[in-house]
This record gives C-alpha cells, structure tokens and sequence, in this order.
C-alpha cells in the first residue's frame, strides 16, 4: 500500500499528490513515469513523475481528471493508500548542455516539462518556454514555469491569459527569431504532432514523450506501441520519449482512442455510484 | 482423465480436466508396474521419484505420496496441470510403447490437489543468516526459492507487477490452472518463510548493487520472457490487433472478463483470428471463445505436426470449435478506414527439403494469396528477452539475441549473480522450474566458496 501524503488541487479538475514510495523517490529520473492502480478491481495506469522529495521519500504525480481511474483518484484525501504504486520506468530525459532549447507545454504535459526543464537549465541551457492551454484556469504551475525559464510565452484558446491562439502560432515566431537547438514539448497528441509538422520543416530536432495506452508499463505486454521510423517500438521500454519527426502520429491517435466506448461506460458507472453513499467504493 | 463437456466448458472459466475421484486414482496408480530401474525418472526436468510416490497413492497414501514429490517439485499442483508429461516422465513409462504409459501427470495433480490444504511442509532446520534475493516471481524464481528456503537461507522474492506468480498468474488462463491452486501453492511457500515484495522492477525500483548494498549475499535473476514478437509486416499496430500477452494480461492478471466490475477493458470480438501454433496460442484461442467469440480461426505457419503446442491442448481447442488454418503465413494486416482491422492477407506455405540440420524449409506457394476476414488479431509469436535488467547491470554478459549467459551453475559473468528461465532461454514451466532448482545447488555451491 502507498499513502497519499499531500493532496493539492493546482487547477480546475487537475490534483497534485505526493505519494509515499522511498525506492522510487530514490531511484527517478526527469523523464521517467510510473504505474499505479488504485484497489484490486483497478486497472494499471501510467503517469509521469512530477517531482520527488528524497528526504521525505515521496513522488509527485499530477493529474486531470479524464477518465474513471483520475476521477476516482481524485476522490481520495490525504492519508488515504494506493494499492499498488511501480516505478520508476522508462528511459530517463537525455540532460546536457544543447545551447537554446524551446519547451512546448500543452495541458498537464506541463507537469512532466517543469522538472525536465529545470535539470536542463541547471547544466547551461537558455530556456525559453511556451505554455498552451484551453483558458487562463487550465494553466498549471505558473510560478514554477517562470522560475526554470529565460523567457515565457503564453498562449489560450478564448485568450483569457497570453494571446488567443496556439502554441504553435508563438512557436513560429520564436524559431524565425531566433537559432533554436532543440524543441522539447509534452502535452495532448495533436499539439505535439504539429510542434512537430512545424520544427521538422525548419530540421531542428524535436523530443515529444508519448503516452500510449499502457497495461503492465514493463514491456511485456505490448499495448503501448508505436511506430517510429517505420518500426515498432514500446513506449514504456524504448520511451517514452522519441524523435518527433519518426512519430507516426495518425496511428498513435486512432490508437489512443481503442476504447473510448468502453471508458465512457466505466466513467458511468462511477458516476452513478459516487451519487449515493451506499454503494460507494 | 474425465473432461467437460466442450460445448459447456467453453462458456466458462472453470477448470476443463475434472480431476480422479479416489477410485479412478487407484485404478491408474495401480497400472504402474514399479519397474527395478525406472526410466520415467529420467524424462522429469526436476528427477521426482515417480515409482516411490506412484506406489504411496497405490497404497491410498496422498500424503506421503506428496511429500515425495515436494523433494524435488515445490509446486506440484501447477506442475500437474502445466507440464507436458507426454514428452515428458509418460513418454519414457516402460507402457508407453504399448501407448498406455500411466497418467503420471494426472496422479501428480490427485496428491497435490487432495492434500492442498494439509500442513505438510517440513519445518526448517539448520536456518543460516544469509539473505539470498530472487528477482521475478514466476516458476524458475519460485522453484530456486524454494529449493534454498529449504537449504535454510532467507529467501526474498522480488516481482514487478501487483500480483506473484509470473506467467502462472498473468499467461496461463483459468480454465488450465485455477488461481486459487497458484495462491494456495504461494501461501505454502511463504508459510516456509519465503519473502515476497511486489511492485518493485529490480534495475529500476531497486538496483542490483542496493541489493548487494543491502546485505543479499547472492542474487538470482529470473525476469522471464519480455518482450512479444510482432510479424513486422504490414498493419501490424491496427486497432484490435494485440499480442497474446497483452490479450491474455487483461484477462487473466487484470479480469477484464468482468469489466465493467473490474477496470480493464477488453474488445469482445465476434470474430478473431490467432496466428501462431504454441501453447500460448491456444490459451489465447480458447480464452476468446471463453469471451463469447463465435468464429475463432488459428493460423499456423506449417501444418499441425510441427505445432509446439501440446497435443491435449490441440484437442481441447478444436473440441471446442477453434477452426486450425495451417501452412498458412499472413503477409499484411488490412484495416478500414479508422484503422480498425478488418481482413488479414494470406499466403498458403508447403514444407521443403530437410537441411543438414534437420530443418525443413518453408517455401510460400506462389499465387496462393487469399483474404481472411476478421474483426480481431491475437499475434501469439514468441517473446524477445526483455532488455531492461540486463542493460542497467554494468559487466553482465548477454549474447546476440539478449539471453544472458551462465556457466554450469547458472552464474552469471558476474559472481554472486546467476539467471535462469526464460531469460536465458528456454521453453517450458518445468525446464524453468528445473533451472530455479539448479541455480539453487549453484548459489549453494558459491556461498560455501565465498
């Protein structure tokens, strides 16, 4: 069992815990992600470690609630346990000095950007980051961002914070600016597909880290693939992070999608039985 | 051994063989005709006195016929269910040329399954304070800890996922090998003593040198098999086409038989198509009957002689209605238009000539293509060794294809660090289980030396 130590609501519908797990705490890299499941009927999902706090042996998980697991984790309080709680897995982020680096963050993808952008600062990078979001609320870790970057850029759908539009729009701009050496962007798949489209043509090289459906996240199983470069690859044991510009992206969308049916009836179950008390849990 | 009705047996998850009743036991234990010099000894990966506890059950003596078979076999009841036999202990019965060999296999699983719940474990004398780590708790990982329990040593069982057993918890399917056989086996190795710490994937979790930091004075690796083979054709990562292992994870380690009461969805398909001709083919085959497919077809690349899978699952599977397509190869998985596959393209194989080696060639018949339609792919192909232990572990040897090398011992090109199972090659249960125990003398052997 893994107690949930702090529990933090960063944003609408989107939660912050740390997560009692000193091996893990001890042992992760930026990059890396774990797998949890919350009780014994749960299913296994994979999320990207946010943080670690070593001296209190604690990992950082951030979350939106999208579907049946994230909603019923984000019922649970401080004190509370996961049931099972693996890691960390996964190839760690490549840390060194590439010169001027672009971070593109889209969503919750931040969570994942701000420790990798931090490390990647420390050993000498310029950081400049661009944040993307539906509206102002739905931008997470404000603070965190400004601190880890030499410059910042904001962008909304409905432009309640930064300009109206999207990444990519600030994105353009900064390359024609600037000699940019690297792009590293998390966030939802179509955002990074087409940070992609657009830094693959001006050739500068771009790492995105994938989040396929996982089952076991130990490379056993096989559900988490991709294809990048015309071969198949396991995201959860040769990622999760690839070279944008070999992701084939359509596949990776339509596959994403494998049980959207299925979801939405483990999301109506919930939902029906989180509204009375009786059948709760 | 008597069976369920396969028009029935297919609809559930409940166990196919029905098990002797005490009068058919001794009927079978009585055939055996306890030979001087017994050959069936020799034909078992793990050397059980098999005469010794045939003769006990002849006798109506379960348990003492049981502690028998725990000298040699911690696990008697998975073994039972799970072991080739006819290639195996049968096929050397001095009967077996008449074609009558005893049901060694059959009598194994009446000890272990009558005596299941007797507290028969001997009690462990001669304990020593030396901590030994086994990392993976499938049949190899199992019968080592076993074995060096018993030696005395502190045994501590390290597993990835959320639930011991490795392919007996999350491969091999209910209606071959009950859970509840598998816990009731788990429950008697940790009444032993036996340590066993999940969600903790040794290289990452824990590395092997906190392991040795941590006072282990031995480590014996066991991760299984990892990674499944896809064809590398193409269309191969179309929608609901998966591997037998994720197909069988869902079902057996996640019980997504039962969604939505269980989280883990899983496709029900009307009609699937499994592609390859081993055990674990069968197991997926049958299994998606079991989820309520109506045409299950099995693809087989040569004809059904050259099949790895055991007979007795061969005919368990087209008993209950698996349609077996052989000399057959797929040449490209066709999807419709939101990338959900819809058809397989076929090419009818013929075997060749036989090569100095004895192997025969496989030559496609020109011409031959042909469409089967489908709405669901199990790629059952194999397994690559999984490279992530080995490749966090500075100066440990694997060869071309990832297996790790040993010595005679089983050790490793690191001392103190030996391997065994699927992860240095291997194929079944049993040979797994016969590589634990042998890797048990070898960190025996070490520790005394060291």
């Amino acid at each position: 069992m893994y107690k949930i130590i702090n529990t933090e609501e960063i944003g609408p519908k989107i939660k912050s815990y740390e997560i009692y797990a000193p091996n893990i705490a001890k042992n992760a890299k930026v990059g890396q992600f774990v797998i949890l499941r919350i009780n014994d009927t749960g299913e296994r999902i994979p999320l990207t470690i946010a943080g670690t706090n070593l001296e209190k042996g604690l990992v950082k998980i951030i979350f939106q609630e999208v579907g049946k697991t994230t909603m019923q984790l984000a019922s649970l309080s401080a004190g509370e346990c996961i049931k099972d709680f693996m890691g960390p897995l996964g190839y760690p982020t490549e840390i060194k000095k590439y010169g001027t680096l672009v971070s593109v963050a889209g969503g919750v993808g931040v969570a994942g950007v701000v420790p990798v952008i931090k490390e990647l600062k420390n050993v000498g990078n310029k950081i400049i980051t661009i944040v993307g979001a539906r509206c102002k609320d739905l931008i997470i870790l404000k603070d965190e961002l400004r601190q880890q970057s030499d410059s910042i850029f904001f962008a909304t759908n409905d432009g309640t914070y930064g300009i109206k539009g999207y990444v990519t729009d600030i994105l353009k701009e900064v390359i024609n600016k600037e000699k940019i050496d690297i792009v590293y962007a998390i966030g939802p798949v179509a955002m990074m597909k087409s940070v992609s489209e657009i830094t693959r043509s001006k050739n500068i090289k771009t790492i995105v880290s994938l989040n396929p459906i996982m089952v076991d996240g130990t490379g056993m199983c096989g559900a988490c693939r991709v294809t990048i470069n015309d071969e198949t690859k396991f995201a959860c044991v040769d990622g999760p992070e690839f070279d944008a510009s070999l992701v084939n992206w359509e596949e990776l969308i339509s596959r994403l999608g494998l049980f959207k049916n299925l979801e939405e009836i483990a999301i109506n179950k919930f939902k029906h039985n989180q509204g009375c008390n009786c059948c709760k849990k | 051994m008597p069976e369920r009705d396969p028009n029935i047996r297919k609809k559930d998850f409940e166990q196919v063989n029905c098990g002797y009743t005490q009068s058919e036991m001794l009927k079978e234990a009585k055939r055996c005709l306890q030979c001087q010099k017994p050959l069936c000894i020799h034909g078992c990966p793990v050397g059980i006195n098999i005469p010794e506890f045939v003769r006990y059950l002849s006798n109506n003596n379960p348990k003492q016929a049981v502690i028998v078979l725990k000298q040699k076999n911690n696990l008697p009841a998975v073994c039972s269910r799970v072991c080739p036999q006819e290639n195996q202990c049968e096929k050397f019965c001095i009967l077996a040329k008449k074609n009558e060999s005893v049901s060694i296999g059959n009598l194994e699983r009446y000890a272990a399954d009558t005596t299941a719940r007797d507290d028969l474990n001997d009690v462990i004398i001669n304990k020593k304070d030396i901590k030994i780590a086994i990392v993976g708790s499938g049949p190899a990982g199992l019968a080592c800890g076993g074995d060096l329990l018993k030696m005395g040593y502190n045994v501590t069982v390290y597993e990835s996922l959320h639930n011991a057993g490795g392919v007996l918890r999350y491969g091999i399917p209910k209606f071959r090998l009950p859970k509840d056989v598998l816990d009731l086996e788990l429950y008697n190795l940790k009444k032993l003593g036996i340590k066993i710490i999940l969600n903790t994937f040794i290289g990452r979790t824990k590395t092997i040198k906190e392991l040795f930091d941590e006072g282990y004075g031995a480590i014996f690796i066991a991760t299984g098999a990892g990674l499944p083979i896809f064809p590398k054709i193409s269309g191969e990562n179309l929608n609901h086409i998966y591997s037998a292992n994720e197909f069988l994870v869902r079902v057996n380690l996640m019980h997504s038989f039962d969604f939505p009461n269980y989280d883990t969805p899983i496709y029900k398909a009307r009609n699937v198509v499994v592609i390859g001709g081993g055990n674990t083919a069968m197991d997926a085959a049958r299994t998606a009957l079991r989820l309520g497919a109506k045409n299950v077809k099995l693809v087989y690349r040569k004809t059904e002689n050259e099949m790895p899978a055991r007979k007795e699952e061969r005919i368990h599977a087209k008993e209950e209605g698996v349609e077996f397509i052989t000399s057959t190869n797929p040449l490209r998985f066709i999807g419709n238009e939101k990338r959900f596959v819809k058809a397989i393209e076929c090419m009818k194989t013929e075997l060749g000539e036989v090569d100095n080696l004895g192997r025969r060639y496989l030559s496609k018949i020109i011409g031959s293509d042909y469409i089967i339609e489908t709405d669901m792919v199990i790629l059952a192909l194999g397994l690559h060794p999984n490279p992530t232990l080995p490749s966090l572990v500075d100066g440990l040897i694997v060869d071309s294809h990832g297996y790790i090398i040993t010595d005679d011992s089983l050790m490793t090109s690191l001392p103190g660090i030996f391997a065994g199972g699927d992860i240095i090659g291997g194929a079944t249960v049993i040979e797994a289980m016969g590589m634990g125990k042998k890797a048990a003398e070898g960190i025996k052997k070490y520790l005394k030396n060291n």
